[in-house]
């Protein structure tokens, strides 16, 4: 099923919001193990692309597979796509009403029918993860931003997903807590986890990024190795690096 | 009865204010439910379903309670269906509350932040386990004091059933009146019996309004 082993590959993707054409022709593949990092402008489609793999957005041209779910068949399996497949939002959306450990076993109790007591001991894992064992028991307002993102994270590993996609997972916590979080996603990559990450942070995306893409008015303006973070062949790029640098 | 207000007449009272309790009861309950199911009608993703509900909580919302009682009680009489005055009451409360709390939850449900929806989404939880595990919970929270005020309104509007002939509190205190003549002490005492059952709740409601927002924080063990 998978289109030569990738796990995640977009072609010719097209998507409007009314007038506003977001998406203009994006194609890309990510291979198992590998991370992706897009960049671009604010506006430039980055969430939008990234939320078409989990179709959080439908697409109205083009083809989309993640972990052989054809995510632009009408008629796709939801169910079984966001099982495979873990997001993270820039907010941290946390369950307020529950504490850390019922936010994380919420999922695996309902939808993999996990008994209690094993989703509790794996609860206990992906918290360790992310080192945050010892809030188990703490609801999330008594939790800092950058520990809530990383129980995120956390909850969503849970599920066990085949790729994670992270959308400016950083960019609503303070400075002193982005690193933290850097660090869990480092730690994802290094495991072999498969990844999708939108991100402002360059210095990261050159460390951790096995293909870079930046947007630029709904295209693939310019692809490649982390190396064109620091050598671009666009003057967009350039301009863009340049500016964040 | 006659005479000066006596034990016979607090008795006559007592049993009109249970009166007031049963429809209270009644409204909250069958209005309670049909106000759900409206809410979730308004929010479907059929549009139809939308359309329709939003008309029928517009119609009953511009229409008295009052005529409301009228209509169930005498008017449907006239067409052939005679109902009892506890039927017309209890349905006619019914349908009004559906309209108002119904469009009371729509707003709080509406109200929990739309990445929620998409958080609970991303885990692959289905619909009805968004809605009961995710969204309710906290939706019941932001609805808890607006709800309990309502109810306080409703308790006080059970006096219309009176107009069906049905003897509540307030129509009790009327028969009352019509022997007695006294009707500064009469409806005194009436007045007293409703702040009775209405203050307990507006208590609640303010308590909980000053804890709305927040969530309820479990003391942290270990
Ligand atoms: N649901 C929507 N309805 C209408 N327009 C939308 C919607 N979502 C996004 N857009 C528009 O699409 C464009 C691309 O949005 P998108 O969120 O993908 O950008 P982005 O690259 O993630 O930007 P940022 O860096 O600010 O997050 C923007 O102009 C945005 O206003
Ligand atoms: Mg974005």
């Amino acid at each position: 099923m998978d289109t030569n082993g990738a796990v995640v590959s977009a072609r010719d993707v097209h998507k409007s919001f009314g007038p506003l054409k977001v998406l203009d022709g994006i194609d890309f593949e990510v291979q198992r193990g590998e991370v992706m990092v897009i960049i671009g402008r604010s506006g430039s489609g980055k969430s939008t692309a990234l939320r078409c793999l989990d179709r959080f957005e439908t697409i109205d041209e083009g083809e989309i597979i993640v972990c052989g779910h054809h995510v632009s068949d009408p008629n796709i399996d939801l169910r079984a796509l966001r099982q495979d497949v873990g997001i993270v939002f820039q907010s941290y959306n946390l369950f307020p009403h529950l504490t850390v450990e019922e936010n994380i076993i919420l999922a695996p109790c309902s939808v993999k029918r996990a008994s209690k007591t094993a989703a509790k001991e794996q609860a206990k894992r992906v918290l360790a993860q992310v080192g945050l064992e010892e809030k188990l028991h703490y609801y999330p307002e008594q939790l800092s931003g950058g520990q809530q993102q990383r129980a995120a994270i956390a909850r969503s590993l849970a599920m066990q997903p085949k790729v994670m996609l992270f959308d400016e997972v950083t960019s609503a916590l303070d400075p002193e807590l982005t690193g933290e979080v850097l660090k869990v996603i480092e730690a994802l990559a290094a495991d072999g986890m498969t990844m999708v990450m939108v991100t402002h942070e360059m210095g990261f995306a050159k460390g951790i990024a096995d293909q870079v893409l930046f947007m630029h008015r709904g295209k693939v303006h310019e692809s490649g190795p982390a190396t064109i973070l620091t050598s671009p062949t666009t003057p967009e790029l350039a301009q863009f690096v340049g500016k964040e640098l | 009865m006659g005479g000066s207000l006596n034990a016979n007449h607090l008795l006559f009272l007592g049993h009109g204010a249970l009166w007031t309790i049963g429809l209270s009861l009644i409204a909250f309950a069958g209005g309670g439910i049909a106000a759900f199911i409206i809410a979730l009608c308004r929010i479907s993703p059929n549009r139809a379903v939308r359309i329709v509900t939003a008309g029928y909580v517009q119609l009953i919302q511009g229409t008295p309670l009052l005529v409301i009682m009228f209509l169930s009680y005498f008017g449907l009489s006239a067409i052939g269906f005679s109902i009892s005055p506890l039927a017309a009451a209890g349905a006619s409360l019914t349908v009004y509350v559906s309209a108002y709390l119904g469009e009371i939850w729509r707003g709080c449900i509406q109200a929990v932040p739309k990445p929620q929806w998409e958080a609970a989404e991303g885990l692959a939880l289905t619909k009805a386990e968004r809605m009961t595990k995710v969204i309710l919970p906290q939706a019941i929270r932001i609805a808890t004091p607006p709800t309990v005020g309502f109810m306080v309104q409703i308790i006080k509007n059970t006096s219309l059933a009176s107009v069906v002939g049905f003897v509540e509190l307030a129509r009790a205190g009327q028969i009352i009146n019509n022997s007695l003549f006294e009707p500064f002490l009469t409806y005194s005492v009436i007045a007293v019996i409703y702040f009775a059952l209405c203050y307990p709740i507006s208590r609640l409601s303010r308590r909980l309004e000053r804890r709305s927002g927040l969530p309820r924080i479990k003391p942290v063990t270990a």
